[in-house]
């Protein structure tokens, strides 16, 4: 079960830009019919049940308001959850980055005398690279969402937020547990026993394991209560049995009021697993009568570069997101490529603008440009995130943070464009550079294209043909029309495409 | 040295330069022109809450108040029910005779986890997303013994059915603010779709489901 010949995924740097990740990936048929079914079904499941939603517009445009308002007074809103969650019995610790999370949870099982942990399946404790940090303390941390469990057992990671182990068929995922789990040299591969040999396994842990780690789905600034959804009772199961209960939340993940769950209670759901609600969500405020639950909770909020992408305005409603993964199942490039490819815990639409603004532009340049910019993501986002619009940003910001060096200033590309910015902004410059490409283009013109360009142009063409400039252009009309009309009559002359 | 609440807070404050210093959160508008109530017919809402429940795979029975005892008999004995966990405060005349009795308070997570069901009443039921909840209140007890068993047999009467999931999360206010009432919502039995993607019913929660829905209207 370690997880030691994994490459560590907390959100660091990229190893490889997404394009030749991507190059990869493209060339695994199994994943890329296993990630097509996938997202064409879960497509189709979220549009029924959006669409039996009279008031969906009006619950989205709720759901970006509350997240702006709670965005724009972060400060305030944590101190009073942390009041709230401390008037009801729980203990709140502030970590600035992974490193100190870490060392937090580390500290707690530690304190218990404890040696392993139970775990809900939890986006922020991969980005913090948690079970490692623990692994590193003898600590064993046992994920017990199913698929999380697939992937621990077989030291892989995951592919999508929600199904991490969607890239995965059933015949190898029983292979994983008859090579890992005890009495399985007889399991098939439906998936019901598959299922039933994960409960057997993971019971015993649940009824013995002291202590629980889990992320936020939402924290709640009034009440201090805090909020899981989950599928598979894995999580309450550990939010219920175990002694000790720790949850890492982000900073971001956070409502202002009890109320406010209206409205993610709604959108969360039908935009992610596409069902009118999940089949179990937990809500606990503080500390539990004796007997129902943990006698001791903490809860971590965790910075690690959220507050960089709140400092960046544009940027900033990234941290509206709640991680429901819609924008993964529509994206038409996440689709063939995975999550793979993105090399980050966040993948899809959503991965390539947090993941850069978390790490910073110039360690992970390649993902704002991991997109069409067909603007189907911003479409079914249920807090209305702009991605696109984010996506352009961020490429400005690429382009800006590579001008600033002294090899991205001397580049082919930065000198190529900043002539071009030349050209166009002068009437006269623009004018004898056309003239100066009509004479260039004459040996490369043919059947009224080009189908190559030549140098680094070259991979431009490479998909797609180019017009040449054209023997007349309109301007150039236009001036000739007028000296002629000045004289006599206007000869009619048809503006070539 | 600072702490890092005071660098995590000094950092956010240095993020946030853009906004006015007079800015008051709720100077952030929010719309909220969704739907809070279903003032629709009583019985349309309790067939769409049963048609529902029954969507995700969960079984449903519907009864008249007489016929309720009989009921929780009948389903006892259909799934062969031995030993039932109840809460301590289990309304009157909800036990099936002929069938042990596992009563709280006290019970061990293996107490639990050997017996064959656990019987319970619910704080409310949602009817717009077929989920029933728990809050800890009269007839529900803790949480773990609607978790361990795997047969969570409910009972719910008609007049605990909202249609919205706002009605409830306003209903449910008071007992959020208090520690020592933790909620859950309950959509059908434990599922999941890891495996790719196809539904299976049944992963650590209860595998089985039920619902005795408790009303004078004729429903189907
Ligand atoms: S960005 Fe929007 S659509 Fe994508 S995961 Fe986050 S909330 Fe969901």
């Amino acid at each position: 079960m370690s997880r030691e010949g994994v490459p560590p995924l907390p959100v660091s740097a990229p190893a490889m830009p997404f394009q030749d990740a991507a190059r990869l990936s493209l060339g695994d048929t199994q994943l890329r019919f296993n990630m097509g079914k996938a997202t064409t079904t879960i497509r189709a499941k979220r549009y029924k049940v959006v669409d039996e939603m009279p008031d969906w517009q009006n619950l989205r445009e709720a759901g970006r308001a509350i997240k702006d308002r709670t965005l724009r007074h972060l400060d305030k809103y944590l101190i009073q959850l942390e009041e709230s969650v401390t008037r009801v019995g729980g203990k709140v610790h502030w970590a600035a980055d992974a490193e100190d999370a870490n060392r937090i949870v580390a500290g707690i099982v530690k304190s218990h005398g404890a040696k392993e942990v139970v775990k809900i399946k939890s986006l922020t404790t991969d980005e913090i690279g948690l079970n490692e940090a623990l692994a590193h303390q003898g600590i064993k941390a046992y994920e017990t969402d199913l698929a999380e469990l697939i992937i621990q057992l077989a030291d892989e990671r995951s592919s999508h937020i929600l199904v991490p182990a969607i890239h995965k068929s059933r015949a190898e995922i029983r292979e994983i547990f008859r090579r890992t789990l005890e009495n399985t040299e007889h399991l098939g591969d439906e998936p019901k026993e598959l299922a039933a040999a994960a409960r057997a396994h993971l019971r015993r842990k649940f009824l013995t394991v002291p202590v629980a780690v889990s992320g936020v789905n939402f924290g709640v600034a009034d009440t201090g209560t805090i909020c899981i959804v989950e599928s598979e009772g894995n999580g309450r199961m550990c939010l219920t049995l175990p002694k000790v209960l720790v949850s890492v939340m982000g900073i971001e993940k956070l409502v202002p009021t009890w109320r406010d769950l209206e409205v993610f209670l709604q959108l969360l759901p039908r935009s992610s697993t596409a069902e009118r609600m999940n089949p179990y969500t937990s809500f606990w405020t503080g500390i539990a009568p004796p007997g129902d639950g943990p006698d001791e909770f903490h809860l971590i909020l965790l910075d690690d570069g959220r507050s960089k992408v709140l400092a960046d305005r544009n940027g900033r409603q990234a941290l509206h997101c709640i991680r429901c993964s819609a924008c993964l199942n529509i994206c038409p490039v996440y689709e063939r490529t995975g999550g793979h490819a993105y090399n980050s815990v966040y993948p899809g639409p959503i991965g390539a603008i947090l993941t850069p603004q978390l790490v910073g532009v110039e360690n992970a340049g390649s993902l704002p440009y991991a997109s069409s910019l067909c603007g189907a993501c911003y479409e079914v986002c249920p807090v209305k995130i702009n991605i696109p619009e984010v996506l352009l940003h961020l490429r400005g910001e690429v382009v800006r943070h590579k001008q600033a060096t002294l090899a991205g200033k001397l580049s082919g590309e930065n000198i190529a464009m900043q002539t071009v910015a030349r050209v166009f902004a002068s009437p006269r410059r623009y004018e004898a550079a056309q003239k100066a490409g009509r004479l260039g283009q004459k040996l490369m013109v043919k059947g009224g294209v080009i189908e190559r360009l030549p140098g680094q142009l070259g991979g431009w063409t490479a998909v797609r043909d180019v017009y040449p400039i054209a023997p007349q252009t309109f301007r150039e009309w236009w001036k000739q029309r007028e000296k002629v009309s000045n004289t006599k009559t206007v000869p009619r002359q048809e503006a070539r495409p | 040295m600072s702490s890092p609440r005071d660098v995590v807070l000094g950092r956010i404050r240095a993020a946030l330069k853009d906004v006015p210093p007079t800015e008051q959160p709720k100077d952030v508008y929010i719309d909220r022109a969704y739907l809070h109530v279903d003032d629709g017919d009583v019985h349309k809402r309790l067939e769409l809450f049963i048609d529902r429940v029954r969507d995700y795979k969960a079984k449903v029975k519907v009864v008249r108040p007489e016929a309720l005892a009989a009921a929780i008999v009948e389903s006892c004995a259909a799934r062969s029910v031995k030993r039932l966990v109840v809460p301590a405060d289990l309304p009157d005349g909800w036990a099936p005779p002929g069938v042990e009795l596992v009563r709280e308070p006290g019970l061990t997570n293996e107490q639990l986890d050997q017996s064959d069901g656990v019987l319970t009443a619910c704080a409310l039921g949602i009817a717009q997303t077929g989920t029933i909840v728990l809050d800890s209140g009269p007839g529900q007890g803790r949480r773990a013994i609607t978790l361990v068993p795997d047969y969570h047999l409910c009972v719910i009467r008609q007049d605990q059915v909202v249609g919205l999931v706002p009605e409830a999360v306003v209903k449910l206010e008071a007992a959020a603010a208090e520690p020592s009432r933790p909620i859950t919502f309950i959509s059908g039995p434990s599922a999941t779709s890891d495996i790719e993607l196809n539904r299976v019913e049944g992963v650590h929660g209860p595998r089985t489901l039920e619902v005795i829905v408790v009303t004078e209207l004729d429903v189907v």
